[in-house]
């Protein structure tokens, strides 16, 4: 103790930080990064589970590079992300937008658009793939049905299982941003408005010169956010494309899932590797970008 | 690679020693416990279950542990356990995953003095023989299933149907009588079910393709032959079901048995492994019919099996155990416990061609297809059959022709070839 | 004690979003029109989980209908899909397993949280940006590495092998970090000044200022463990040993396409949380609230 006693206010602190840190420090360094390193060295090996792993330079980066089917998982999983991402926020901003003016029953309304959050993606998945089928099962094609509309191909076929597959996941996540969004409008300060009002400014430019550029910092949080989740879909796909996972013609396949198939149906531990620290990449370079536009402006 | 090897045959040696003094002196040995697995299938569960208590109670002193899977993470399991040391010493696969589980170094092959070669060949169906590596086998199946029509005899009925369709022509016919739709067009009952992804891709390969006057493979296996005359036309008349005639839809109630199961198609092509299901289904009435045949009256069938193989974690004496147990699963008694519950035909011929299994109305038509029936070898049995999946969803959903998709999914299915054999 | 202005500004926006609109809103029927939009609006949004609830009380003949009452409401479903007992095995491991990491990820996130917030040392630059680095390392990367370590010490098909790798998270301590930038420095050096170490300061001074932050993290990291998918699915190899979203899709697999009784278990594996958000409903959204404004 007497050596701690001699230590300066600043030294002590110190002591206490790392202390602290000390088992959060070793968890990460043996749960995240060693896993991580283990990954990328694993990236530049040959490894099918059983045996040794032998050393193979770039091959499996060279092999991805001529691989149309990840030319085409890449492009799946940019079109997740550029659907999802914007499509997700303008509709949660419009909704929270209006449901912020709207008092009656308003907690309950709330409610409505936030209890798909509290569910389980897997749950939701099959719930969904149900609803999806052609006549005589499918909920939506029975409902077009009835209206005499013909009925939609919503998972078999290349253009309209993509955005069918993605519609839950923005369903689902919805309610999260929309109460974001709420409570970003909530913390702008009245007087700027009462301000505005008074100067007689039209309503798109309160949208526009206070409301959007004050809301920024929660636009900043969920597109990083939402960009993340979309960039890493997988639940859903996996499980409403069981019989034909990432299909039809690997038209909804994400990088995570033939990250999955490369792994545990190929045993190609190498290349599937490979495919993660690409995936790695992409997240990084995407929300990096996004935080630094957004914070700039 | 190398401790591998090593590994496995000072296995085999402690292997034979043990099994040979435990057989000659019957001692009291300390208790085994082996894990069995296999993917989760109510009759198979059951069947498996009967098995090893006899087994158990036989074998005083070895314990087996089961666990089961739903199918679609089976492979992920097996293939994530075993290297770790974890998982089954006794693992029941498909055949046509056996290669990657070779390769993989999953499994270890069974010696030659508890399975001898030369019996094996001659007792057992001749496809069984593609479970062999360099004169051992490394895998052995308890049962064997092959193709066959099941009809909906109510809807056959309704739609004043006497017999099911013996050719192909036929089952087009019989087809468009049982098709219908609603005011919009839409299906609402096909007349035959169809789905890649399910068994038809067996069919396409090894019945149509033949029925047509072709062949899948040439006959070292190691190329394609179904990108000809024969194979297109045999695309062709797949294609035209949904195409042309409308009778069917791959994603009709989105897997082709429930759309039967639940009594809205007329026809389904499905493996002797449906039985036990529909059986359980309530309100269905349904016979069975061998596949029909070619424009030229040629039959052909197609016939798979799941084997038992020994993997690579066990040793020592769990890899006597083990042994013992897969001698059990491939003897004549298992594979009538097998037959009566989960209905797949026992493996040998003298068990399973049976004057009374052969006129038995159920397991007739199957069984008579077993003398018919071809096997597909595969290298990678997902990546094939995604492949011919794909060959159908690019004619349907992108509108590219029938030959051009035909080579693409030929040179596609080389391409695995070219890369096994090589 | 007296919160900073930036803090009270933080609880009045949460406040006011739980009563409801503090604007005032005139009576028009541009406002009508509002209402009605956003009503059915969010009736659309819960569609989904009503038919999912509705058909699991449907007989199989009734599925496939537009009604969403039942014309014959049956348990029966519920009896199939209970009575073999594995869907509450699988809802107890996931109970457990989420209630341990939520407990795990609170302490820990808050104390890292606290740490590089309010303790100046070489280092907690670059501590900080580490730990956040790891929220971009996607979870399937370290699934492979994961699962040989989990063999290796002996935790496959365990509890403990299910939580070990979300027993912190890289999340929490960032939205820890962000609030206890609003717990004053002047409390702190107080309470240095009357004696207390450092662990009491960030129990006693520290902790209860944050105690929304708290609610909002342990709320999400319990609803992301009860509903983590990929790496129960691996680690577990018995079914005793199932989360319920694995068990889910064992069990909707196994049952090909009986859509009602995967609708059942869908409904057994939401319920739990739908019914906990209706009955904390104004606890959750501050706390999501929280997260939000402040992460």
């Amino acid at each position: 103790m007497s050596f701690y006693e001699k230590l300066s206010v600043r030294q002590k602190q110190t002591v206490w930080a790392w202390g602290f840190l000390a088992i959060p420090i070793i968890f990460y360094v043996v749960v995240r990064f060693y896993p991580t390193v283990n990954a990328i060295i694993l990236s530049f090996q040959e490894w099918n589970l059983l045996g040794a792993r032998t050393w193979a330079g770039f091959d499996n980066y060279i092999t991805l590079y001529h691989d149309p089917v990840f030319w085409q998982v890449f492009r799946n999983t940019f079109v997740y992300l550029l659907i999802g991402t914007p499509l997700s926020l303008v509709l949660a901003f419009i909704i929270a937008y209006h449901l912020d003016r709207v008092r009656f029953l308003h907690g309950t309304i709330r409610a409505l658009y936030f209890l798909p959050f509290m569910t389980s993606a897997v749950a939701m998945a099959w719930v969904w793939r149900w609803f999806y089928q052609p006549v005589p099962i499918g909920l939506f094609n029975n409902m077009l049905a009835t209206f005499g509309i013909s009925q939609i191909a919503f998972l078999n076929s290349t253009t309209n299982a993509l955005p069918a597959v993605l519609a839950p996941a923005i369903w689902a996540g919805l309610g999260f941003q929309i109460i974001i969004f709420m409570a970003g409008l909530r913390a702008i300060p009245k007087t700027y408005y009462e301000a505005a009002h008074i100067d007689g400014v039209s309503g798109w430019t309160i949208m526009s010169e206070i409301t959007l550029p004050l809301l920024k910092p929660t636009i900043v949080f969920l597109v990083v956010f939402s960009s993340i989740g979309f960039l890493r879909i997988f639940d859903h796909v996996f499980n409403m494309t069981t019989n034909n996972p990432g299909g039809p013609l690997n038209s909804t396949k994400p990088l995570v899932l033939m990250i999955y198939d490369t792994a545990f149906n190929s045993f190609d531990m190498g290349y599937a590797a490979a495919q993660t620290v690409v995936l790695f990449v992409i997240l990084l370079i995407v929300s990096l970008l996004q935080l630094r536009l957004l914070q700039d402006r | 690679m190398i401790k591998g090897r090593r590994v496995f045959s000072s296995g085999i040696m402690a292997g034979v020693l043990a099994l040979g003094s435990s057989m000659a002196a019957n001692v009291v040995r300390a208790d085994v416990e082996i894990e069995y697995w296999q993917y989760f299938f109510e009759a198979r569960v059951t069947a498996m279950d009967t098995l090893i208590s006899n087994f158990e109670a036989a074998n005083p002193g070895i314990t087996v542990k089961t666990n089961q899977f739903p199918y679609a993470d089976y492979r992920t399991k097996v293939a994530a356990a075993i290297p770790a040391g974890e998982g089954p010493d006794v693992v029941q696969l498909f055949y046509g995953w056996l290669n990657d589980y070779v390769d993989a170094e999953l499994i270890q092959p069974l010696p030659a003095d508890i399975f001898p070669v030369e019996t094996i060949d001659k007792e057992f169906f001749p496809m069984v023989q593609a479970m062999k590596r360099d004169d051992q086998y490394m895998a052995l199946p308890t049962a064997v299933r092959s193709l066959a029509l099941f009809y909906n005899q109510r809807l056959f009925d309704e739609a004043g149907i006497e017999a099911p369709p013996a050719n192909l022509d036929e089952l087009v016919e019989i087809a468009k009588k049982l098709t219908k739709r609603d005011g919009a067009g839409n299906l609402t009952q096909v007349g035959i079910t169809s789905g890649m992804t399910a068994q038809d891709h067996h069919w396409w390969r090894e019945v149509l393709v033949r029925q047509f006057g072709g062949k899948p493979y040439s006959d070292d296996l190691k190329s394609i032959a179904y990108d000809s005359e024969a194979g297109l036309k045999a695309l062709e008349w797949y294609v035209a079901l949904d195409q042309e005639h409308g009778v069917t839809d791959s994603t009709f109630m989105d897997e082709p048995q429930a759309a039967f199961k639940a009594g809205r198609a007329g026809m389904h092509i499905d493996g002797s492994f449906r039985i036990g299901a529909l059986d359980e289904t309530r309100g269905l009435k349904w016979g069975v019919a061998e596949l029909p045949v070619g424009p030229d009256g040629t039959q052909s069938n197609y016939s798979s099996y799941w084997v038992n193989a020994v993997t690579s974690k066990a040793k020592g004496e769990k890899f006597d155990a083990a042994l013992k147990f897969m001698a059990y699963l491939t003897s004549d008694e298992a594979m009538q416990i097998w037959l009566d519950t989960v209905g797949e035909l026992p493996a040998k011929p003298s068990a399973a061609l049976t004057e009374k299994n052969q006129s038995d109305p159920i397991y007739g038509p199957f069984v008579k297809g077993l003398g018919y029936a071809q096997s597909t070898v595969f290298v990678d049995e997902s990546g094939q059959r995604q492949l011919m999946t794909d060959m159908v969803s690019r004619i349907e959903l992108e509108g590219q022709s029938i030959p051009e998709s035909l080579s693409e999914a030929a040179a596609g299915e080389q391409a695995i070839l070219d890369d096994f054999y090589k | 004690m007296s919160a900073t202005a930036e803090e009270l500004k933080v609880r009045a926006s949460a406040q006011s979003l739980l009563k409801g609109s503090s604007a005032p809103v005139k009576r028009s029927w541009g406002q009508y029109v509002r209402w009605i939009l956003l009503f059915a609006g969010g009736v659309l949004m819960v569609m989904p989980l009503a038919y999912m609830m509705s058909t699991s009380f449907k007989y199989s003949f009734e599925v496939y209908n537009l009604n969403l009452i039942p014309e014959e409401p049956t348990l029966e479903n519920y009896e199939y899909v209970l009575r073999d007992g594995r869907f509450m095995q699988w809802f107890v491991n996931s109970l457990i397993v989420a209630t341990l990491t939520t407990i795990s990820s609170v302490l820990f996130d808050s104390l890292v949280g606290y740490t590089l917030c309010k303790f100046r040392f070489r280092g907690r630059y670059i501590v900080f940006i580490a730990i956040l680095s790891t929220l971009m390392i996607p979870t399937e990367m370290l699934v492979i590495p994961w699962y040989l370590m989990a063999q290796q010490f002996g935790w496959l098909d365990t509890t403990w092998g299910i939580m070990f790798p979300g027993l912190m998270t890289a999340f929490g301590v960032f939205l820890m970090k962000q609030f206890f930038e609003t717990v004053p420095d002047d409390f702190i050096e107080a309470a240095r000044i009357d004696g207390l170490n450092e662990l009491q300061i960030w129990w006693i001074v520290a902790m209860p200022l944050v105690k929304p932050a708290l609610a909002a993290l342990a709320i999400f990291v319990f609803l992301g463990n009860w509903t983590a998918f990929i790496w129960p699915l691996i680690v577990t190899n018995s079914q005793e040993m199932y989360t319920l979203p694995v068990g889910l899709t064992t069990f909707s697999v196994e049952q090909a396409v009986e859509w009602e009784l995967v609708m059942t278990g869908a409904a057994i594996s939401v319920l739990p949380t739908l019914v906990v958000f209706l009955i904390f409903q104004r606890f959750i959204i501050r706390g999501v609230v929280m997260a939000g404004l402040k992460g």
